[in-house]
């Protein structure tokens, strides 16, 4: 496609043995302000780093105008970088940091000799253009008559504006921005938000943004892309991200959300929260489904009239808004409205269909590679578990000696026997006794689902580290150490070369 | 208990009593003894004898340029070895900077002696013993070896400061590893070169132990005159430790090093 300027093909990236841009492809479209968002360690910083030329991608290509860039040096590149901490030369002035690029730079000029044949020169930019082109750089961020100024002596956001000029002085075809914003207020973000919206309108050329504020990125750009542990979670306006956010992740990262586990019931029906409602998202009946629903998606009313009926726990003002939590039976609701309600009273909750959007969960089952020990226990995540060995092979049972005895009598050795570990995401259970499970780690996410919450654990070191998700309807906090606990009889196991003889 | 307060005028009473007793007092009796003759009169003929003596000109001449020599030297083999150092990704770059530093902790004399007698093993295969030039190789390879470290420590320290987005940010304009090496490298780095040079330059223009043990104390340079005129003419050996310091604050001040920025010198160790 022509009309992408960078095209990511199949791009993976690890550091060292850390997996952090997992095959990724996307495209860019010419022109366009788009924004990498995300978490702190999810890829986007990699990504723009890997455009750049800083880094290069383990696997895959990055073309720029269909051309393979990937091995290309930075210096190579028609791109530049606005870096997170502005980079700009502390033994320069202004003039020179902003007049740094022009001078690496060369063109090919085209002369005519005595005879009337053209020839072409590499030549250095003169004297004059170079002012030229740094006064029109400076009148563009604003900074007229700067020139002689010492970096140290400017203000962060003036160094902000020259980390800028000297970027976009180059004409890049891209502009690469590693979260500009960072190191400034909140009022000085505020307005740099909106003179940097009004330079890519002035120069016309694509804009690269990374942050991971998502009220940034929806203010900002024309497309986000949403990253989260090294794979693109969605790509679209902030709209369409906002409205319909693709899976439980981007709504819970973009805005404020009420998630629940539902199941669809019929057409154009979902069941959450003990109540049917109708919706416009269409998925196969009975089946699972994450639904979310914006705070201000929620509309209240009249007891008697709403779907649900809940007591309101709590009521917060926010400037254009309140946020008020409602208990409906076991569940906790957030909904957001210019009018108040009273703590304590009971108000009736309703959802237009169009205000419900259903989604596949993102986690079903918890699926790992495990390994059979001596003991007739599964190891799997860095711990190990108890489990039921006999339901590897139906209608076998174990002998004394610990042998497995197949229902055709046959004598089996389990030891080291490679399995399949499947645990749903209700049998697990985590307890801060480090002792009391089979294996421990970290709580590295956790998503409120109305009546319960979604932790993410992460078990062992970060080369191999292991994710267990589940529902949970105690409170704890991330980053907490716990162990993770699962009942025998919730272990299901089954052989992986039996899968492999079945693909065969 | 109340703890007795000091102000900060009677902590600085220790300081002073220091600098007076040690530094200002011996510096006003070296300039006494400077400017007078055997009877104590003031005289300035130890001056004019100073400058009208050749020999000691040349020994002034002749300590400037093998301390010049030393550290150009100490310079080209430290800078490549810190910027390598300061670069590398290695985990254990500390232990091959300790390498480098390492024989600092063995007893100065000892480490001269040891190399007198490697030139000497050496002089017995070759037969270069008695030269005038070999005396003075034998100098400078015996300091360049002494100070080395004291190059190699600022310059590394200095270049670890040196943000390396500041080399991103030069290769994403355009410029490639040459250019970022003279117009980023080299002038951040300058603060570690400078201070760099002032621990090798004034040292090696007085430290005559090397120079008498490898130079076959034929190679005189103005420290050892200094040591010889305090056996019998305090007066002029006082005028000699007293041009020598206005060629040290000449220097100094060339280096830069009285400009009160504190990154102007960089890291002295």
């Amino acid at each position: 496609m022509a009309e992408n300027i960078i095209e990511l093909q199949d791009v993976t990236k690890y550091f060292g043995e850390n997996l952090v841009i997992d095959h990724m492809s996307f495209g860019i479209k010419k022109g366009e302000f788009i924004t990498f968002l995300g978490p702190s360690g999810c890829g986007k910083t990699t990504t723009l780093r890997m455009i750049a030329g800083f880094d290069l991608p383990t696997s895959g290509k990055i073309l720029l105008n269909d051309e393979d860039i990937s091995s290309l040096p930075p210096n190579k590149r028609p791109v530049n970088t606005v870096f997170q901490r502005y980079a700009l030369f502390p033994h320069f002035n202004v003039f020179e940091n902003i007049a740094f690029g022009l001078r690496c730079k060369r063109v090919v000029n085209t002369y005519k000799n005595g005879n009337g044949e053209e020839y072409t020169k590499k030549e250095k930019l003169s004297k004059q253009e170079i002012a030229a082109k740094v006064k029109k750089a400076l009148a563009l961020v604003d900074l007229e008559g700067f020139e002689k100024r010492s970096i140290s002596t400017l203000s962060g956001g003036q160094q902000q504006r020259v980390a800028i000029a000297r970027a976009v002085v180059n004409e890049p075809e891209i502009l690469l921005l590693d979260e500009p914003l960072g190191a400034l207020d909140l009022k000085m973000r505020k307005e740099m938000q909106i003179e940097l919206k009004k330079i890519h309108d002035r120069l016309g050329i694509t804009f690269i943004y990374v942050t991971h504020d998502q009220e940034e990125a929806l203010t900002m750009s024309d497309t986000i892309v949403v990253m989260a542990d090294g794979v693109v979670q969605q790509i679209g306006t902030p709209t369409k991200i906002y409205n319909e956010p693709a899976n439980t992740f981007v709504a819970d990262f973009i805005g404020e959300s009420n998630i629940f586990t539902g199941t669809v019931v019929g057409k154009n029906k979902v069941k959450f929260c003990g109540k049917t409602f109708e919706c416009v998202d269409n998925f196969g009946e009975g089946e699972q489904v994450d639904v979310v629903v914006r705070p201000e998606d929620i509309l209240m009313c009249a007891a008697e009239d709403g779907i649900l009926k809940g007591e309101v726990i709590s009521v917060v003002f926010k400037g254009i808004h309140y946020e008020i939590t409602v208990q409906v039976g076991k569940y906790e609701l957030v909904v957001q409205s210019t009018e108040s309600r009273k703590v304590g009273e009971m108000i009736g909750l309703r959802v237009a269909p169009d205000g419900i959007h259903l989604m596949k969960p993102r986690y079903t089952t918890n699926v790992f590679d495990g390994v059979i020990n001596k003991a007739n226990n599964v190891e799997f995540a860095g711990g190990e578990f108890e489990c039921d060995v006999t339901q590897l092979y139906p209608g076998s049972h174990l002998d004394e000696d610990g042998y497995l005895i197949t229902a055709a009598g046959e004598k089996l050795d389990l030891t080291d026997t490679e399995v399949k570990v499947e645990v749903g995401l209700h049998d697990i259970e985590i307890s801060d006794d480090e002792d009391a499970g089979g294996t421990t780690g970290h709580i590295i996410s956790i998503i409120y689902k109305g009546d319960h919450y979604r932790l993410i654990v992460r078990t062992g070191d970060s080369d191999e580290d292991e994710d267990f998700v589940f529902a949970t309807e105690d409170l704890w906090n991330e980053n907490d150490y716990v162990s993770v606990i699962i009942p025998k009889e919730k272990i299901k196991l089954s052989l992986k070369h039996k899968e492999k003889e079945d693909e065969a | 208990m109340k703890l007795p307060r000091f102000s900060r005028k009677t902590l600085c009473i220790p300081y002073a009593v220091f600098l007076i007793f040690f530094v200002i007092i011996p510096m006003c009796v070296i300039l006494f003894y400077a400017f007078t003759d055997k009877n104590m009169h003031v005289s300035g003929t130890n001056f004019v004898r100073f400058f009208s003596d050749p020999t000691k000109l040349s020994t002034i001449v002749y300590s400037l340029v093998i301390a010049l020599i030393t550290t150009v030297i100490c310079l080209v083999i430290a800078y490549p070895v810190a910027l390598i150092l300061a670069h590398s990704k290695i985990k254990k770059k500390f232990v091959i900077l300790m390498l480098f530093v390492l024989p600092m902790w063995i007893n100065f004399v000892l480490r001269v002696n040891a190399i007198r007698e490697l030139f000497n093993l050496l002089s017995q295969i070759n037969e270069l013993e008695g030269l005038e030039s070999a005396n003075i190789f034998k100098t400078i390879f015996g300091m360049v070896y002494d100070f080395l470290p004291f190059m190699i420590l600022p310059l590394y320290t200095t270049m670890m400061k040196i943000d390396t987005s500041l080399y991103e940010a030069s290769a994403d304009l355009g410029a490639g590893p040459v250019t970022t090496f003279f117009r980023i490298t080299v002038p951040l780095s300058m603060p570690g070169v400078m201070s760099g040079v002032t621990m090798v330059f004034l040292p090696s223009m007085t430290n005559y132990v090397v120079s008498d043990m490898l130079g076959n104390a034929k190679v005189t340079i103005i420290g050892k005159f200094i040591y010889e005129y305090f056996g019998s003419d305090w007066h002029m050996g006082s005028m000699v430790a007293f041009v020598l310091l206005l060629v040290v604050f000449a220097s100094t001040l060339f280096s830069g090093g009285f400009k009160s920025e504190e990154n102007v010198r960089g890291t002295n160790l």
